[in-house]
């Protein structure tokens, strides 16, 4: 039997409201779905919100900070879900924690979750401050997320190369809140756009998807219920290629639809061709 | 996007907003990953000007440097057309330095392919000191793939000799 290693997998993107917490939540319920023992640890201090998506706001007693000063142990910190006892839940602690949290105690908290859990998903704040350091002192491998908008993907390669400088390894791409109309009409940087400028291998593809935001509305994340929404397979896939299974990704030009996106074909076939 | 925008495309009159994105984004990560501010990026040019002048008169209206990005791995191209050598006052001869630097690109990333350094000349240049036609031609801009490699590569139109 080769011994258990925990994968310690910081979920990060540089700028801030591009689907991280998002992410962790229904990753960590698809994971846990998979079979495998998931914790997920709010690492955003300053702004908490893992607790929210998931469901689990109301059955927090202890967080992180009791943990760290010995007030209490980690499992009575640790809020398993319900219906995915799979998944447990490292609520992030006071704001005030920031003042005096270290990377150390990063490290610390993982250290303690390592025996029971086979991943721990780190949800990282966003900026490259000492929130983030803190964070990704504890991980040794990285997915970062970004939308295929300007700001969103120079954040986030400002925030591969920090990776880099630490020693993440790998560091995976997953590219959300894309508009496949948009793309194949070339309003948005395509899926190529962003994984050669970043040069990062594509995770996962998320769709916009309006049934995200009535799921962060209930607090059950999609992949919870197995719904076929588009962003619930596109996250059930990511938890899957994380787990080493081959699934191919969608092709974005062959969800457009729009009339504009066959007309470009078109005439950019049948035109310009013949010069 | 309007109408006009599309027709506008269509005929070619105007690139895709994603186009344009992408040009945006690689000459902003190109200054972001050297971590080169524009004020370090003016002395590093003033002074591989300064350098150059020793040995050749420089152009210093068409003179350009500037950062260029792939792979993640990012390339200092100074654009350097030369008017004359100093030692041997030759008039009429002008020819373009490109000067390629591997850059710090911070993950390993394939260094683009390029070509050799080379010293290229030929004769085209007028006696009389007019401009060649070939002079015009943009300097190719090359990329050295080998670390801290720093060539100049002579494309000139003129034999410096
Ligand atoms: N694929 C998607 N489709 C539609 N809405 C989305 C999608 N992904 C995220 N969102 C919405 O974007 C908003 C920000 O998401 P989220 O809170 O996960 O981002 P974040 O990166 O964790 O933000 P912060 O940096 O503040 O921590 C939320 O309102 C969420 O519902
Ligand atoms: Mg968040």
């Amino acid at each position: 039997m080769t011994p258990h290693r925990t994968r310690n997998i910081l979920i990060c993107s540089g700028k801030g409201g591009v689907g991280k917490t998002t992410l962790t939540a229904n990753l960590g319920i698809a994971l846990a779905r998979q079979g495998v023992r998931t914790a997920v640890l709010d690492a955003d201090f300053g702004l908490r919100n893992l607790d929210l998506l998931l469901g689990l706001e109301n059955r927090i007693v202890f967080t992180a900070q009791e943990v760290l000063a010995g007030s209490c142990r980690l499992e009575q910190a640790l809020v398993k879900h319900k219906q995915e006892p799979n998944l447990a839940l490292l609520p992030a602690g006071n704001p005030r924690m920031l003042e005096w949290l270290k990377p150390e105690d990063m490290q610390a908290i993982v250290g303690m979750l390592a025996p029971s859990f086979d991943v721990v998903l780190i949800d990282c704040p966003a900026g490259i401050e000492d929130g983030f350091k803190n964070a990704v002192s504890a991980a040794q491998e990285a997915i970062v997320i970004t939308t295929p908008e300007v700001s969103a993907v120079r954040d986030a390669d400002r925030v591969i190369g920090l990776l880099n400088i630490h020693g993440i390894k790998p560091i995976q791409l997953v590219l959300n809140r894309v508009r496949p109309k948009m793309m194949a009409n070339q309003e948005m940087l395509s899926v190529n756009d962003v994984t050669d400028i970043l040069a990062l291998p594509l995770l996962g593809l998320v769709v916009e998807d309006e049934q995200v935001i009535v799921s962060t509305n209930r607090g059950e994340p999609l992949t919870l219920s197995g719904s076929g929404s588009p962003a619930a397979q596109a996250y059930t896939n990511v938890a899957r290629r994380l787990q080493g299974e081959d699934v191919p990704l969608p092709d974005p030009a062959k969800m457009g639809r729009g009339l504009r996106a066959k007309l470009r074909r078109l005439i950019k076939t049948k035109i310009f061709r013949q010069q | 996007m309007t109408l006009r925008d599309t027709i506008y495309r269509l005929l070619g009159l105007q690139p895709a907003s994603a186009t344009t994105a992408r040009e945006r984004l690689q000459l902003v990560l190109a200054h972001d990953r050297s971590d080169l501010n524009p004020e370090l990026l003016e002395q590093m040019r003033r002074e591989i000007l300064e350098v150059v002048s020793r040995y050749v008169e420089i152009d210093l209206d068409e003179v350009d440097v500037s950062l260029e990005t792939e792979d993640r791995v990012t390339a200092l191209v100074a654009n350097l057309p030369i008017r004359r050598a100093k030692a041997v006052a030759q008039p009429g001869v002008k020819a373009t330095i490109s000067l390629g630097v591997k850059g710090a690109g911070l993950a390993a990333g394939n260094a683009p392919s390029s070509p050799e350094p080379e010293l290229a000349s030929s004769a085209e240049a007028t006696s009389d000191g007019a401009t060649a036609a070939e002079a015009e031609q943009p300097a190719a801009q090359a990329i050295q793939p080998e670390p801290a490699a720093e060539t100049a590569s002579l494309e000139g139109s003129e034999s410096l000799s």
